[in-house]
């Protein structure tokens, strides 16, 4: 545990002893299961979370198939309903929230901090047992029926009347739940307590802050939603029934103590990416984050303003006018810290030296899509708009635009940004490329036409539709196989990679964080001596370790004496 | 990670150890409040909403063993501190006599909720197919969501408590054996934390629950 | 916020101070019972939760040790207290305003 001081950083990192790395420093299933080591963890959520996309991506082509046609020739409405719930659980609960905090969180905070493993090794294990045995209660549902309540899961018909499998869903969804407060609780207090000598608060990578955010939101909300889900399952098990309009009961209060939680989830699917997004831009604009300060602030922003803004789902729900009005206003509010990280993206990419690699594809799909999936979320934020659009498409595609076009993407970059450092090892670049683009294109076809249809009146959560939809509709399927194609590929090289890619330096982009002081990949306890830091974050400028030519700038020359010519 | 004594290998020190449990231990007790807070929002929209009907039931309660319990958390919190002060100055048996004694008030508490709950049963009012409220219908369906509340509440506070019981056990056996009266008594403390968190708790659940309208 | 060796000392709080605190619990727990039998109309709610947060700050100061804690765990506290009176406030807010006219 010596310190010593690294000022500036050496120009790569020592060279592994003898190839050891916290992949190769134990074998063994028992070495993997059992282990404290966040990096391997990380790899395990890894596991566990393509999994899951993998069944909510099943059910997604199940609906998309349905979809083809408008009197639907695959399943009747009762099956329909319980494929677009199940679908909402597995990819919200079970792959959104989870995958890049779980995952990159997991794997990059120590590191991006100058720790050795987060504050407590043993409760991420934890973490990832609880969320597997979640998971296992939510799949239990799936294969003895489904559930036919929506994502949402609104009383009294998940209470009361509905004959699905609801308690079991809820009580998996209620048992993960546990994994995130878990994790966000580890992020928060290593952030605060294990950062590295030198590593000041305004010295983090924005990656690090939107962690922060994100884990904040982990700690305050989860425990609504948790405490929500256990009431329907009393309702449904004990009879312990507080929603039962029967008894007096008001299935509105369902409804804010659902969203309380469920509103600030979307920014623990969004803030990660922003993260990701930021570190990327940096790297492949090879330029100092424009506005640090502000970009970290508005990550606090968006985690704390999104806590107020919930009944913006419930303005047909019945609630006062006046409320609605509030979070209205209120819903707003938020999108100022986003637009805010917007500007600073662009900001920074301006007369930046760009490059293309695909983590850089992908961040800037980010940007434009994000725009675009936020932009419509104002337009549901006014009342008005929102009591012509609630429940159709437009809904639908707005937060496919953010979730998918967003959060995936985001994840999707990061995962590229830093394989090598996770694995060692370069995935195919062309490869990864085209299949960024594919993506792209598959993603804007499923999705677009699906603003016009919401626009025009096709409603959500329907097995059928008037026959003047389809062909948006098909143009949506459409776009869906080639989404699909867009994943398929990454998994595929992915793991060809592991076995068959070049082997990674230390720095291979280069990149200004801690992460990549260290070998690739790392070893066990992170960095061979605790590193002291004492450089600002995305100071390329700054860095002569790693090895960049001076950027040409086009400065305006020194004023001269007037009457002497000017390039004398 | 290894282990040299207390000292966890990924920390550089001891007392960084120290602050990031506790830290931790109070970034967890402020997910339980917003745990408890959803049930404490239901609870305020319906006592706002049928407040004739919630005092009416609630004068079902027995305030005498309400306010007895609260009694006996506060004399328990009492204890658990009195346990954190005899781990800090390394009086390892008075440590181990004011965990049982916690543990004992502890017991106590829950037992007197037992009969409580008995109480209730004999008398049709947990909610479900045998509930049954002396009064007009509007009434009767009105208690009968206070009824669920109170048991939701009561129930998860005093899950909680068998929670802290298995938990005040494990950290006597590990203060028997000496391991809290070193240089390290985190966890005593810690858990200590946990335990008044949940004597807070029940400070508001009683007036809440038990003492709504009792002038008449 | 904080600096790097942000080292609370270990404060040993005395028995006295315990022990005062317990007490005057128990006599606020009394006071809260005794004054529930007046009839303050809708003050009683009012003075049983004002009562019971006393109690609660009570625990948490002394009990807690949250006296002598490092800045960041008031911090802590404030902001789980706050957030738990923001999903209270802001849903009632929704409750208190339906019946009022447009």
């Amino acid at each position: 545990m010596s310190t010593t001081t690294a000022n500036p950083p050496p120009a790569s990192s020592p060279p592994p002893k003898a190839h050891e790395n916290y992949l190769n420093a134990n074998y063994g299933i028992r070495s993997w299961l059992l282990t404290t080591d966040h990096k391997r963890i990380a790899l395990l959520y890894l596991v566990s979370v393509t999994i899951f996309f993998a069944m909510g991506g099943f059910f997604a082509m199940l609906i998309r198939l349905q979809l083809l046609t408008p009197e639907g020739f695959l399943v009747g409405p009762d099956t329909y309903n319980r494929l677009f719930t199940m679908h909402g659980v597995m990819m919200i609960f079970f792959f959104l929230i989870p995958s890049i905090p779980a995952v990159l969180g997991n794997f990059l905070i120590p590191l991006m901090i100058g720790a050795k493993d987060l504050a407590f090794p043993k409760l991420n294990l934890l973490s990832w047992y609880i969320f597997n045995i979640g998971a296992l209660f939510t799949v239990y549902a799936i294969v003895t029926g489904g559930v036919d309540t929506g994502w949402t899961f609104y009383t009294p018909y998940s209470s009361i009347y509905s004959n699905s499998q609801v308690s079991a869903a809820v009580i998996g969804i209620f048992i993960t739940g546990f994994s995130s407060i878990l994790t966000g609780l580890n992020f928060v207090v290593t952030i605060h307590t294990m950062r590295a000598p030198g590593m000041t608060w305004w010295r983090l990578p924005i990656f690090v802050w939107t962690q922060y955010a994100t884990s904040i939101i982990f700690i305050l909300g989860t425990p609504v939603l948790a405490i929500t889900l256990a009431l329907v399952a009393a309702e449904r098990l004990l009879h312990l029934g507080i929603f039962d309009p029967r008894l007096g009961g008001d299935p509105l209060l369902f409804q804010h103590l659902f969203w309380f939680y469920s509103h600030p989830a979307v920014y623990i699917m969004i803030l990660p990416a922003m993260g990701v997004t930021t570190e990327i831009i940096a790297t492949f604009a090879r330029k100092n984050l424009y506005g640090y300060k502000a970009v970290a602030m508005a990550s606090l922003g968006i985690a704390v303003i999104g806590f107020l803004v919930w009944a913006h789902h419930m303005f047909v729900a019945g609630i006062s006018i006046y409320a609605a009005m509030a979070f209205s206003l209120l819903s707003y509010l938020v999108a100022i810290p986003s637009a805010v990280k917007v500007f600073n993206w662009t900001a920074t990419l301006y007369r930046g030296s760009v490059s293309w690699q695909t983590p850089m594809l992908y961040a800037l799909g980010f940007i434009g899509l994000f725009v675009m999936g936020g932009m419509t979320g104002l337009f549901l934020a006014a009342i008005g708009a929102d009591v012509h659009v609630h429940d159709t498409y437009f809904v639908v595609a707005h937060f496919h635009y953010i979730m998918v076009g967003g959060a995936v993407m985001g994840y999707l970059g990061g995962l590229h940004y830093w394989w090598p450092k996770i694995t060692g090892r370069m995935y195919p670049e062309m490869l990864a490329r085209a299949a960024a683009i594919i993506l792209f294109v598959g993603f804007n076809l499923t999705f677009f036409p699906q603003f016009i249809l919401g626009y025009l009146g096709m409603p959500r959560r329907y097995a059928t539709y008037p026959p003047e939809f389809q062909v948006l509709n098909v143009f949506s399927t459409a776009g869906a196989s080639i989404l699909g194609l867009g994943y398929l590929l990454p998994i595929c090289y992915f793991v060809w990679s592991m076995r068959y890619g070049p082997k990674a330096s230390s720095n291979p982009w280069p990149a200004t964080g801690l992460e990549w002081q260290t070998s690739s990949p790392p070893p066990t306890e992170n960095f061979e001596v605790t590193p002291v830091v004492t450089w600002e974050p995305y100071d390329f400028e700054h860095r002569p370790d790693l090895g960049l030519p001076k950027p040409e700038r086009a400065r305006p020359k020194p004023l001269e004496a007037p009457g002497l010519e000017l390039g004398d | 990670m290894e282990r040299t004594g207390s000292l966890f290998g990924h920390f550089r020190d001891l007392d960084q150890q120290r602050e990031t449990a506790s830290l931790g231990m109070w970034v967890f007790l402020m997910t339980e409040v917003m745990f408890f807070g959803g049930m404490f929002l239901a609870y305020t929209v319906y006592r706002w909403k049928y407040h004739d009907a919630f005092a009416a039931a609630s004068r079902e309660l027995n305030v005498t063993m309400g306010a007895l319990n609260t009694g006996v958390l506060i004399l328990s919190s009492f204890t658990m501190a009195m346990a954190v002060w005899a781990s800090q100055m390394r009086k390892r048996n008075l440590l181990c006599i004011f965990l049982i004694a916690t543990m004992l008030l502890g017991a106590a508490f829950l037992t007197i909720k037992g009969f409580e709950y008995a109480q209730k049963f004999e008398h049709h009012l947990v909610p479900g197919p045998n509930f049954n409220f002396p009064g007009p219908e509007a009434e009767a369906q009105h208690a009968e969501i206070y009824f669920a509340l109170y048991f939701m509440m009561t129930g998860m506070h005093a899950l909680h408590m068998i929670i802290g019981e298995g938990m005040l056990l494990i950290l006597l056996i590990y203060a028997w054996k000496g391991s809290f009266t070193g240089d390290y008594h985190a966890p005593i403390e810690n858990g200590g934390l946990y335990w008044h968190f949940v004597d807070i708790v029940w400070i508001f659940l009683f007036p809440l629950l038990y003492l709504i309208d009792l002038h008449h | 916020m904080e600096t790097r060796s942000e080292h609370a000392p270990e404060h040993i709080v005395p028995i006295k101070t315990y022990a005062l605190i317990c007490a005057t619990l128990l006599v606020l727990t009394l006071t809260t019972y005794l004054v529930a039998f007046l009839d303050l109309g809708p003050f009683n709610i009012v003075v049983a939760i004002v009562i019971a947060c006393i109690k609660a700050s009570l625990v948490v100061l002394f009990f807690m040790h949250a006296a002598y804690a490092p800045r960041r765990t008031r911090l802590v506290i404030l902001a789980g207290m706050f957030w738990m009176m923001l999903l209270i406030g802001l849903s009632l807010a929704d409750y208190m305003t339906r019946a009022l006219p447009r």
